[in-house]
Order: structure tokens, then sequence, then C-alpha cells
């Protein structure tokens, strides 16, 4: 059987023409780094490892929570969450799907051994789980958690019996079950889950090889068999669908969108993400390392002053950046989530361009000169990163306020950027739970590093009535009013102190040959389940 | 023999030793891995955690030392993304490239070896300047942008090879091997092509120079007097003549390929060792980047001992010299 559709690769790589329908191959910017979903809370990752593993609770493409392995959570009072699951679900090896695999997962997942992120944070906030019967849980948390089906959503579903059976055959593999090394995924022992694929060969940045499950409790997915292959050069990326090595590749670089949208050959799906392009502004010191007066003299941070940082708001041509540097691929933003997503305000649309206003502001605020300053950006992290940032650094300068660009590799930038290092800084915020809420809390609330709040607030921007909005917003069980609470926190935060800066939306870009469907998502994974040849 | 044996090893501890500080002081210039691998919704707490998990948390030199330890055991350390020994990870590339590596190296020689004599034969032809122009374009033109090239040509356009990967592999001696099955195959000309230019072009040019120096020299005039045929002139003399700087500078392009086979492979999606270095220091995989840089420097250690001994094979004088 491996022989045979080998065979048929090598003809359609020889003809060119399209291939048969069962299997759908794949080009990937970036594969998987393990099988252990457990191991690196990372999106390459935890996108690869939702073809494999399901979750209790899953996001669909439009990030809104819809039942997997479990088919209802409500709360039964402040601090316990009924669970009912699925029922007649079996893992890959064959095994039934039971409330001891997620007891089981929920207990490996704090003690992975080495993992460089690991998911402890989404089960920190449970501190017992009850069995009523085989299919009803009773989640017992330390707090009210009201945002517990996002968090139930973030991780994967591991079986207990087969890492039982595993440890059994190999005993000097770890102390316990819950103990074992991502290894024993990696080699493919492990890497059974209830998931619509199960793997059958994968090797780090290698092909990563999946074969249907049959057994699967949800849809069946189209395609038999699948290759999911890492190419991580753009251009390669492309030429591979362009010369049919490939059905359908995953971030499409904006500057080809155009070509590949106009050629009859391929369809191209898009999506607006949940990754939100903004300018974070040191409003803590009153001397920041990277802004000067227009002679190089030390000034008192203007960046504290709200009007200052509403004039550099307004001098941002979003729809010019959105047009020109991302090839339309973006939409101008205002807020951290578009309007759609749990959480969003409908008042905060992109704030228009407005230089002479800008201007005004300066004047205000005791700047008619305007002043120097350098905006820090990575160049290697997001779309067109440091073409955005010479591109606001124009628009400043028109104002009055010279701006200098400073790139530098993400792997040096975004250490940096959390050491205060900086002062005005280009960065990207990707919102895991899909509401906005929880994107205010890490960005805006004052740093708090006892209680992680403003765990990512590089700006270190403070003020008690937004602390008090959020933390009270995060705190309401109630969905719908939670939801109108964390919109006003953003009204206030982003709309009227401008706490930080919106630019605009990425744009999620996958292309396929003519023929292939694909369901585009906002949290730019590639889930292939509901792929489908024509 | 035996001395200049020992003393060329006692120089690649040596070697081996200053590089490990290096790169070690050199890697930890460049930032801390956790800020790039960990989730950027995280907390400091899980920051620390992260640190501690991967052993940053100790001062360099207790690391450094820690390594040295290990590493005399023949452990390299633990890779940060994949959770696997990176001396072992680096090692199941190997085969890749080192198949990638000798192709070339075989395009290389079996093309820009007859081109140059046959320039070199006939200074001044047509032929002598047509190739002598392709072959500036050849080590001129940047191989990231010839790799694209071909690939829009022989895979998009012609569609006869396909665009990347490595195709199909068979086992001989449980190495894993593309060349072996005609799907990998396949999937290696291309990449090996783009690779092989720049050494083609350099062979060609020094083969054609050696030749036309050895042409004019006082022993060909003497041979040809003694009515040497022209065949065994050029087979038997000059080219054993011209070999020697061919071999050095060969050898050295070998354990480069080898090393810095980069840009093709991630071009051509080659899952070899040079593609694995690149993604390890964009995330900061600090002991696959160490393990790898040791591993390079052995290697190239390796190949100037082994050029080195050819040497004497091909020259008798470098044999009698060392003896002496």
């Amino acid at each position: 059987m491996k022989k045979l559709s080998t065979a048929a690769l090598l003809a359609v790589a020889l003809s060119a023409s399209p291939l048969a329908a069962d299997t759908l191959r794949v080009g990937l910017a970036a594969g998987p780094s393990s099988l252990d979903p457990h191991f690196h809370n990372i999106a390459t990752n935890n996108a690869m490892m939702r073809n494999v593993f399901d979750r209790l609770v899953h996001m669909d493409a439009n990030m809104r929570l819809v039942p997997a392995l479990a088919e209802s959570w409500t709360p039964i009072d402040e601090t316990t969450w009924e669970i009912k699951l699925r029922a007649g679900v079996t893992f890959h090896d064959g095994t039934d799907f039971e409330a001891s695999d997620v007891i089981y997962s929920v207990e490996r997942i704090p003690s992975v051994p080495n993992s460089p992120s690991a998911f402890t944070k989404f089960v920190k906030s449970i501190e017992a789980i009850e069995v009523v019967d085989d299919l009803t849980l009773r989640i017992k948390t330390s707090g009210p958690v009201p945002l517990l089906a996002s968090d139930l959503a973030q991780f994967s579903i591991v079986s207990k019996q087969s890492a039982e059976a595993y440890l059994a055959a190999n005993p000097s593999a770890a102390a316990s079950i819950t103990e074992i090394d991502s290894a024993a995924f990696n080699s493919g022992a492990l890497a059974i889950g209830t998931g619509p694929f199960s793997v059958t060969k994968w090797a780090p940045e290698e092909t990563l090889h999946l074969a249907r499950n049959d057994a699967y409790w949800g849809d069946k997915p189209h395609f038999e068999a699948a290759e999911l292959r890492p190419i991580q050069n753009d251009a390669a990326r492309l030429a591979a669908l362009q010369s049919g090595d490939v059905d359908l590749i995953d971030a499409l670089p904006t500057s080809d969108a155009g070509k590949i949208r106009e050629d009859a050959k391929f369809t191209v799906f898009e999506k607006p993400s949940n990754l939100a392009i903004y300018l974070h502004m040191d409003t803590e010191r009153d001397d920041t390392p990277f802004v000067t007066a227009n002679d190089g003299s030390k000034i008192q941070n203007p960046l504290k002053d709200v009007r200052v940082r509403e004039a550099l708001s307004l001098a941002i041509n979003r729809e010019g950046i959105a047009r020109a540097i991302m090839d339309g691929a973006a939409k101008p933003a205002g807020q951290l989530l578009d309007v759609g997503f749990a959480g969003a305000s409908e008042n905060l649309p992109a704030p228009a361009y407005d230089a002479n206003r800008a201007k005004e502001l300066l004047t205000e605020a005791g700047f008619p000169e305007g002043f120097k300053i350098t905006l820090q950006t990575s160049n290697d992290r997001y779309v067109n990163d440091e073409k955005v940032a010479l591109a606001i650094a124009q628009n400043l300068t028109r104002i009055g306020i010279t701006t200098a660009v400073q790139a530098e590799t993400k792997a040096t930038y975004f250490g940096n950027a959390s050491k205060q290092a900086y002062s005005f800084m280009l960065l990207g915020w990707g919102s895991s739970t899909g509401e906005q809420g929880s994107s205010l809390e890490a960005l805006l609330h004052s740093y708090d590093e006892e209680n992680a709040s403003g765990s990512a607030n590089r700006g270190r921007f403070s003020d008690a009535k937004f602390d008090g909005m959020i933390t009270e917003a995060m705190q309401t069980l109630d969905e719908a009013e939670r939801n109108a609470k964390a919109a006003a926190a953003a009204e206030y935060g982003i709309g009227e102190q401008h706490g930080l800066i919106p630019i605009h939306f990425q744009n999620n870009l996958w292309a396929a040959r003519k023929g292939i469907t694909f369901e585009p998502r906002a949290d730019a994974y590639t889930i292939i389940d509901t792929a489908a040849a024509e | 023999m035996l001395q200049f044996l020992v003393r060329r090893l006692l120089q690649a501890v040596g070697v081996l030793a200053v590089m490990s500080l290096l790169v070690f002081v050199g890697v930890f210039a460049i930032g801390n891995p956790v800020d790039v691998m960990i989730d950027p919704a995280a907390s400091e707490a899980e920051r620390q955690a992260a640190i501690v998990a991967l052993g940053l948390d100790q001062p360099m030199w207790r690391q450094y030392l820690t390594f040295v330890g290990n590493a005399l055991q023949g452990d390299m350390g633990k890779s940060f993304v994949y959770n696997q020994s990176a001396s072992e990870l680096i090692l199941s590339r190997l085969p890749a490239t080192f198949e990638l590596a000798v192709m070339a190296m075989l395009i290389a020689v079996a093309i820009g070896l007859p081109m140059g004599l046959w320039a070199g034969l006939k200074p001044g032809s047509w032929a002598d300047r047509l190739l002598m122009t392709i072959s500036i374009f050849m080590f001129s033109l940047p191989t990231f942008w010839v790799g694209l090239l071909l690939i829009m040509g022989f895979a998009v356009t012609l569609g006869w090879l396909p665009s990347g990967g490595r195709g199909e592999t068979r086992e001989l001696f449980g190495v894993p091997f593309a060349f072996l099955t005609w799907d990998g195959f396949q999937h290696l000309l291309l990449p090996a092509f783009n690779l092989a230019l720049f050494k083609l072009a350099l062979v060609l040019r020094m083969v054609r120079g050696g030749v036309r120096e050895q042409m004019t020299s006082d022993y060909v005039a003497f041979a040809r007097a003694k009515g040497v045929s022209e065949t065994r002139i050029v087979f038997k003399h000059v080219l054993r003549n011209i070999m020697l700087p061919v071999i050095t500078v060969m050898g050295l392009e070998f354990g480069n390929i080898l090393a810095f086979a980069v840009v093709t492979e991630s071009i051509y999606a080659w899952p070899g060792m040079g593609k694995l270095l690149i993604n390890a220091i964009t995330v900061l995989d600090r002991p696959v980047i160490v393990a790898y840089l040791m591993i390079t420097v052995f290697i190239f250690i390796v190949i100037n001992l082994i050029v080195d001994l050819t040497y004497t094979l091909l020259d008798p004088r470098v044999r009698t010299g060392g003896a002496k």
C-alpha cells in the first residue's frame, strides 16, 4: 500500500497533473518541534497537534468555543463547573476515552520534563477533579474562573491507558506516568489522540505523515492521508504549490497574494486574524532611553502625556500601511481584537489619519517643535514588521517627531523589550482565548509580577481606574456581562488613555490549487479535517 | 609518519578546546533562549520556571564546565526545542547533507575538469572564451537566486523535477539515502546542481590555469621532443601535476558544503544539517548550535588531515620531506 502511493506520487511529480484525491500534501512555514502536545506551548505545535489530539473544548474558525470531548460545561457555583463528556470516543489505539484521561492530562501538564514553555497556566486554577460518573466530571477551581472553558480549549487530552501500557513495557522510561518524557511521544509510541488523524511517521523538521482516523467522533475528514511538509523559505513554499508538489500552503507571503489571487489555477483563503500589531510606549519613567529633544539634549519623557500618545495615534496612516505595505492583507485596528470577537468594542474603529489634529495636540502638550524618538522593532517575527515600522516613522516625522527605526532579530528583541531597554516598540499580540479581556489584562494592567497581571505590559502603562475595570470584568461569570465590561475597559484604556496604539490586524493567508477547499482560521492554525477536494 | 599524525591530533584537540570556549561565549552573547521560546502570554513566574527547566539559571562558567564535562563523555547536551540529544539530532541529518555534498562535488569535478582541460589546451579559442564567461556567472550569481531560478525553470515551468524535499529514501548499512531510489535521486538533482555551480567554476578555472602553465614548461617540451604522444603528456604528466592544488581546494570546499549548505538546504527544504542549524539559530537552541559548530570543526580537521595524506600519495617530495 505504501509502495503504491509512492508510485502514484512519483507519477504525479513527473506529469505535474493533479494528485489522486486520497492524500492532501501541505507546505507549512514551520512544522511541529514535538509530537508531545504538552511539551511546548507554541502556535506551530498547537496547530499540528489539533489534527491528532482533541481538547475538551474546541475553537471554531472564528475562535468561538464549541463542544469537543466535552459536550457541555456549566457552572454549578462560583468555583465548580460540571463537564459532560462525549460518549463513545476512542483513541487511535482503540482504547476508550474516559474521565480518567482528562485527570491524567491535567496532572501530566505541570510535570513534563524540560518544557521550554509549559501549559501549566491553563490548569493551575484547577484544584480538584471529581468523577461523578463515567461521563460527568466536576472541576473545582481555586477561585472564580469565568474563562475556564477557554482554558479547557488550550490543552490536548492524552490517553492514560496507553501511557500505563508504555510504562509497563519500558519501566526505566520514567518514575511515573505523569513524568513520561516527550521522547515517548516523538517516537510515535504515545502520539495517540482521539483526533481526526493519527500519526504514521515523523522526524524533527521532516514531513509529518498522517492517516485518517475512521473512528473519529466528528465529521469524517475527506482525505485518507495527509503529508505536512515544513518549507520555511517563502519563495520555495510558493514554488512547491506552483509546481504541484503540494496542494495547500500556509503563510502565503503578502507580496505574492495579488499574483496568486489572479491566477485561475489557485485559490487564496484569507481570514482576519486574532493577531493585532500595536505600539507600546514607555509611560513609566521620567527619563526614558530613546527620547531626546531635537538638539539631542535630555527631556522629560513626553510619552507620559496622554495628548502626545493621542497625537502619535492620529499621525499614523493605518489605511495607507494596510494597502501599501501589507498589500491589502491587513485591517486597520482601533483595539486588540476586531469587532465580532468576544469582548471587542463596537465603538473603537481604527482612528482616522489626522496629521493636523496631531500637530495641535503636540502643541497643546508643549512640544510644538516635536522631539526625537527611536522606534524599535523585530524584523523576523510579524509580517513585514520592519517595513511597517519604517512607514510609521515616516508618518511621525511628518508631524515633527523625528523617528528613527532600529530593527533586530526576535532572538534578542523580545528579551530587550521585556527588560524595559526601549522607549517605543512595535509588537504583536495574538489572543489565544479569542476574547479581548485577557489581552487587555496582559498588556495594559499595571505590571504586577506576583499576581501575573500586566505580564506583557512592556510600556508599564499604569492606571488605577483601568486596573479596576479590567479586574472586575475578568471576574464576571456571566459571559455577556463580562464581554461588555471588557469592551468598556478597552474604550477607556485604548480609546481614551492610549495606553497602547493599535495599528492593524494581520490577515492569515493560505493558498491551494484549484479544487481544494479549506477553512481559513482566525488563529492561523492549519487544521485539515475540513479540507476537501471537489 | 606516526609523529606527523600525533602532532596533528594534538593540534586538533587544542583547536576543539578553543572553539568550544569561543562558541559558548558567542552563543551566550546573543540572548536568552527562553525569551524566544516561551509563549508571549507567559507570566514572569512561568518564565523563571522555564529558565530553571533548561538549566539557564546557572552562571555562565558553571554551564560551560557542565558542558565540557558532559562533552568529554560524548554528551553534547539536549536540544531545548526537540528535547533530544543534540549530537544525535545533528548526526541523524548528516547522511542527507553528505549525499548532497558528494553529489555536488561529483558534478563539479565531472563537468569542471574536462571543461578546464579543454579550455586550457585551446587558449584563446571560442570555446575557451565561452567557458570563461559562463564560469564568471557561475561564481558571481548568488546561490539563493540561482536556486530559485532553477526551481522556477525545472519544477514550476517544465515540471520535470520536484521543487524540494528529499523524496523516498532507501537504507544502506542502516543509513537512509535518497540517491538509491529514482524518486530520491530526482529530488537530489536540483539542490546538488545548485551547490555544484560555484565549485564547478572554481575547478574549471584552476584546471585551465594549471594546464596553461604546465603546457609551456620544460618537461612538456622535453617529452614532446622525445616523441611522447600528446594524450600521454596531458593525462599522465600534466594532469597529475595540476591535481595537487585542485585537491586541496576541493577538500576545503567539500568541508564548506557539508557545514554550510544552509542556503541551498533551506530553499530546497532539504532535511540536512544546515537547515537544522539555521532553525536552531532563529530560536536560540543553544545546545544544537554549540554541538553543530563543534562537529563542524571536527569535520574540517578530518578533511584537512585527509588532504595532507593525499598529498603524500600524489607527490613523493612531500613524503620524503616528511620523513626527514
